[in-house]
C-alpha cells in the first residue's frame, strides 16, 4: 500500500508541475488543484498508514494518528478557497486583457 | 493567564467582521474603526513588547490545550519587536490610505487591511508551525484582494501572478510539513526542536528535506534569488498603499528564517549541517546584487523601489545567514529599517504619481505645487534605502559588516554590500534627478504624448486626483521620522536586538515556557495523560 500511495502522490505531482509549467491560466490552476491533492494525500500519509483502526487516542491497541487529518481538513478547507479566488482573478485579468497567458505579456516600458 | 497576548489577532478580525457586516457603504465609518483599531493595535503591541523586553516569554494556550498538543501563541523578544513594527508601518499607511483616497475605490479595504493584519500579527505570535500556515495564508487571502484592490488589467494580471506563485509556496510549505511531521510527529515549534536535537545522525535524511522545503518556503516569501519573480510586478502594481504594507511582507519570511532556524535548526544541528552558511550566504548576496542592478535598470519608480525591497532582503537574508549573535542583531536593525524605508518610498512614488497625474514613466515629468516636499521626501527616504550617512541604513550596512568581519566569505560580503550601494546611489540619484529636476524646464503643457509609452485602457488621467493631500504627506513625514528616531536611536536599539539575539540563540527559556506550563491536558481529573512515549 505504502508503494500505491507513493507512486499516486508522485504522479499527481509529476502532472501537477508539468500543467503549472504551460503558463496559461486554466492549465495552471488545475495544476495547483492535483498539486493541493498530491499534497493533501502526502499530509494523510505522514502519520503512517495503518488500515482499519479507529482515529481516537482511547482503549483500543491500534489507532490511527487523528492529527493529520486535522492538517488534511485544513488544508483542503484553503486550498478550496484559495483556487476558487484564483479562479476570479484570473477571469476578471483574461477578460480585461483577452489574453490568459501568466507571465508578462512583453518587455514593459521600452524607451 | 494573561488574555493581552490574544487580542492583536482578536480585534483586526473583529474591527473587519464589523466593517464588512455593518459599514460596507459608509467609508466614514469604516475609516474611524480601522485607523482607531491600528492605533490601539500600536499601543497595545507595544505594552506587549514592554512586558516581553525584560525577556519573559508570554504563552497563550487558545483553548486551554497544553503545548505539544494544543496550538499556542507566545510573545517574546522578537514576536514582540516584530508586532510593534508591523503597527508602527500600518498606521501611517492607513493615514495615507484615508487622505489619498485609495479606499474609497473599492469597497472593502479597510476590512482587507484588518484582515492582512490579522494574518501579519498571527504569523509572528504563532508557536506552532501548521498554525504559522494558516495565518500565512489569512494574510494572503487578504493580500489578493488588496492587490487587485480597485481594479485595472494590469492589476489583474500582476495579481494572477502573485495568486498563483503564492499557492505554490503554500503547497511546498505544506510539504514541508508533512515530511516535519513524518519524521517527528509535532508542530508545536519547541517540541520539534527537542526532538530534531535527538535524532541520531542515521535519520536526517528526511529531516534535511524538510529544512530544505522550509527555507524554500520562507526564501520565497522573502523574495529571496532565484525565488523573487513574483515580487517586481506585484508591488509596483498594487496600489502605492497596499505596496507600502506589502513591505512587512518580506519580512514575514525574514522572520519565519530566523525563528525556525534559530529555534528548530539551530546553526550547530548536524542533521543540517551545511545548510546555513553554505547555500544562503552566496543566495543572499546575489539577491543584493540583482535588486541593486534592478535599481539601475528600472525605468519606472514603482519598479525600482520593488527592486529596492530585494536588494534590502538580500541584505537581511545576508546578515540572517551568518547564523552569529551580531549578525541576527544586525539583521533585526536592518529589517526595521528596510521595512520603514520601503514603505515611505512607495508612499512617496504615488505622491509623485498623484502630483503628475499621468503615469510614472520618468520621461513624461510635470511637477506641480508641492513637489518641493515630495522630493524631499523621496530625497530622505532614498538615502536611507541606499545606505548613505546620516540615516539609518548606512547604520544598518556598518552593523552587517560588523558582523560579517572575520568570517568565511568576509570579502563576498564587503565586496558585494559596499559594491551595490553605489549602484543603488547611481540608480536613485538618475531617477530623482530625472523626476525633480529635469522636468523643472518642463511645462504641462509642453509635453508632448509619449508614443513608446504603453498605452492603458484605464489611464490614471481619467480619476485626476486633487493637488497632493495634506494627510497623505504627514503620513509619508511620519515613516520618514520613524526613520530619524530609529538613527537617533541607534543605540538603544542594537542593545535591543542583541538582546532579541541572545535570547533566541539560546531558547532555553522560550522552549520551558512553552512545554512545561501546564494546561487543560494536565488536569489530574483527565483519564489518561499521554506522555512522550505514545508515539
Amino acid at each position: 500500500m505504502e508503494l500505491l500511495v507513493a507512486s499516486g502522490i508522485g504522479v499527481l505531482t509529476a502532472a501537477g508541475l508539468y500543467l503549472v509549467l504551460r503558463l496559461r491560466t486554466f492549465p495552471v490552476i488545475l495544476g495547483t488543484s492535483l498539486l493541493t491533492y498530491a499534497v493533501n494525500v502526502f499530509l494523510f500519509a505522514s502519520g503512517r498508514l495503518v488500515v482499519g483502526a479507529p482515529p481516537i487516542l482511547g482503549d483500543a491497541a491500534r489507532y490511527t494518528d487523528p492529527l493529520p487529518q486535522a492538517l488534511v481538513l485544513t488544508a483542503i478547507v484553503i486550498s478550496f478557497g484559495m483556487t476558487a479566488v484564483v479562479v476570479m482573478i484570473a477571469l476578471g485579468a483574461f477578460l480585461h486583457a483577452d489574453d490568459d497567458r501568466v507571465d508578462d505579456p512583453a518587455p514593459e516600458d521600452a524607451p | 493567564m494573561s488574555h493581552w497576548s490574544v487580542v492583536p489577532i482578536v480585534l483586526p478580525a473583529f474591527l473587519a467582521s464589523f466593517i464588512i457586516l455593518a459599514a460596507r457603504h459608509h467609508v466614514a465609518i469604516q475609516r474611524v474603526v480601522s485607523v482607531g483599531g491600528t492605533a490601539v493595535l500600536l499601543l497595545l503591541s507595544v505594552a506587549l513588547a514592554w512586558e516581553a523586553s525584560d525577556g519573559t516569554v508570554t504563552l497563550y494556550r487558545l483553548g486551554d490545550w497544553a503545548a505539544p498538543f494544543g496550538i499556542v501563541l507566545v510573545a517574546d523578544r522578537l514576536s514582540t519587536l516584530m508586532l510593534v513594527l508591523t503597527c508602527a508601518l500600518a498606521l501611517p499607511v492607513l493615514l495615507y490610505a484615508v487622505g489619498s483616497g485609495w479606499d474609497a475605490r473599492g469597497k472593502h479595504f479597510h476590512a482587507l487591511f484588518q484582515f492582512q493584519l490579522m494574518g501579519i500579527l498571527g504569523a509572528f505570535l504563532t508557536g506552532d508551525l501548521f498554525n504559522l500556515f494558516v495565518f500565512f495564508e489569512v494574510l494572503l487571502i487578504a493580500s489578493y484582494g488588496l492587490m487587485i484592490h480597485a481594479g485595472g488589467t494590469a492589476r489583474l494580471r500582476a495579481g494572477t501572478q502573485y495568486v498563483l506563485y503564492n499557492l505554490l509556496g503554500s503547497t511546498l510549505f505544506l510539504f514541508a510539513m508533512g515530511a516535519l511531521y513524518a519524521e517527528t510527529g509535532t508542530l508545536n515549534m519547541a517540541d520539534l526542536a527537542g526532538r530534531v536535537a535527538l535524532i541520531g545522525p542515521e535519520g536526517t535524511a528526511g529531516i534535511r528535506v524538510a529544512a530544505v522545503l522550509l527555507l524554500l518556503v520562507f526564501a520565497v516569501k522573502a523574495a529571496l534569488v532565484p525565488l523573487h519573480f513574483w515580487l517586481p510586478s506585484s508591488y509596483a502594481e498594487a496600489p502605492a498603499p497596499v505596496a507600502a504594507l506589502f513591505a512587512i511582507m518580506t519580512k514575514v519570511g525574514a522572520y519565519s528564517i530566523i525563528r525556525v532556524f534559530t529555534l528548530i535548526f539551530p546553526p550547530g544541528l548536524e542533521a543540517t549541517a551545511g545548510l546555513h552558511g553554505a547555500w544562503l550566504l552566496p543566495l543572499a548576496l546575489v539577491s543584493v546584487a540583482v535588486g541593486m542592478v534592478g535599481v539601475l535598470a528600472a525605468r519606472r519608480l514603482d519598479r525600482l523601489v520593488a527592486f529596492a525591497v530585494i536588494g534590502s532582503m538580500g541584505m537581511v537574508m545576508t546578515a540572517i545567514s551568518l547564523f552569529t549573535a551580531a549578525g541576527i542583531s544586525a539583521a533585526l536593525y536592518y529589517v526595521v529599517h528596510s521595512t520603514l524605508a520601503a514603505g515611505a518610498l512607495f508612499l512617496v512614488v504615488d505622491l509623485v504619481a498623484g502630483g503628475r497625474g499621468q503615469d510614472d514613466t520618468a520621461a513624461d515629468v510635470v511637477p506641480r505645487a508641492g513637489a518641493t516636499r515630495t522630493a524631499a521626501l523621496f530625497f530622505a527616504a532614498a538615502i536611507a534605502m541606499v545606505g548613505l550617512p546620516p540615516l539609518s541604513g548606512f547604520i544598518g550596512k556598518l552593523l552587517i559588516l560588523d558582523a560579517a568581519f572575520g568570517r568565511p566569505g568576509a570579502v563576498w560580503v564587503w565586496a558585494v554590500v559596499l559594491g551595490t550601494s553605489l549602484v543603488a546611489m547611481v540608480g536613485f540619484a538618475r531617477a530623482g534627478s530625472a523626476v525633480f529636476w529635469r522636468g523643472r524646464a518642463v511645462r504641462a503643457a509642453d509635453v508632448p504624448a509619449d508614443p513608446g509609452a504603453p498605452v492603458e485602457a484605464e489611464a490614471p488621467a481619467a480619476d485626476p486626483r486633487p493637488a497632493p493631500p495634506a494627510l497623505g504627506f504627514a503620513a509619508v513625514g511620519m515613516l520618514v521620522a520613524l526613520l530619524v528616531l530609529h538613527t537617533a536611536f541607534a543605540g538603544p536599539i542594537t542593545a535591543y536586538a542583541d538582546a532579541v539575539s541572545r535570547q533566541l540563540l539560546t531558547p532555553t527559556r522560550y522552549v520551558a515556557t512553552v512545554l512545561e506550563t501546564p494546561g487543560r491536558l494536565w488536569d489530574p481529573a483527565a483519564a489518561r495523560v499521554p506522555t512522550e512515549g505514545d508515539r
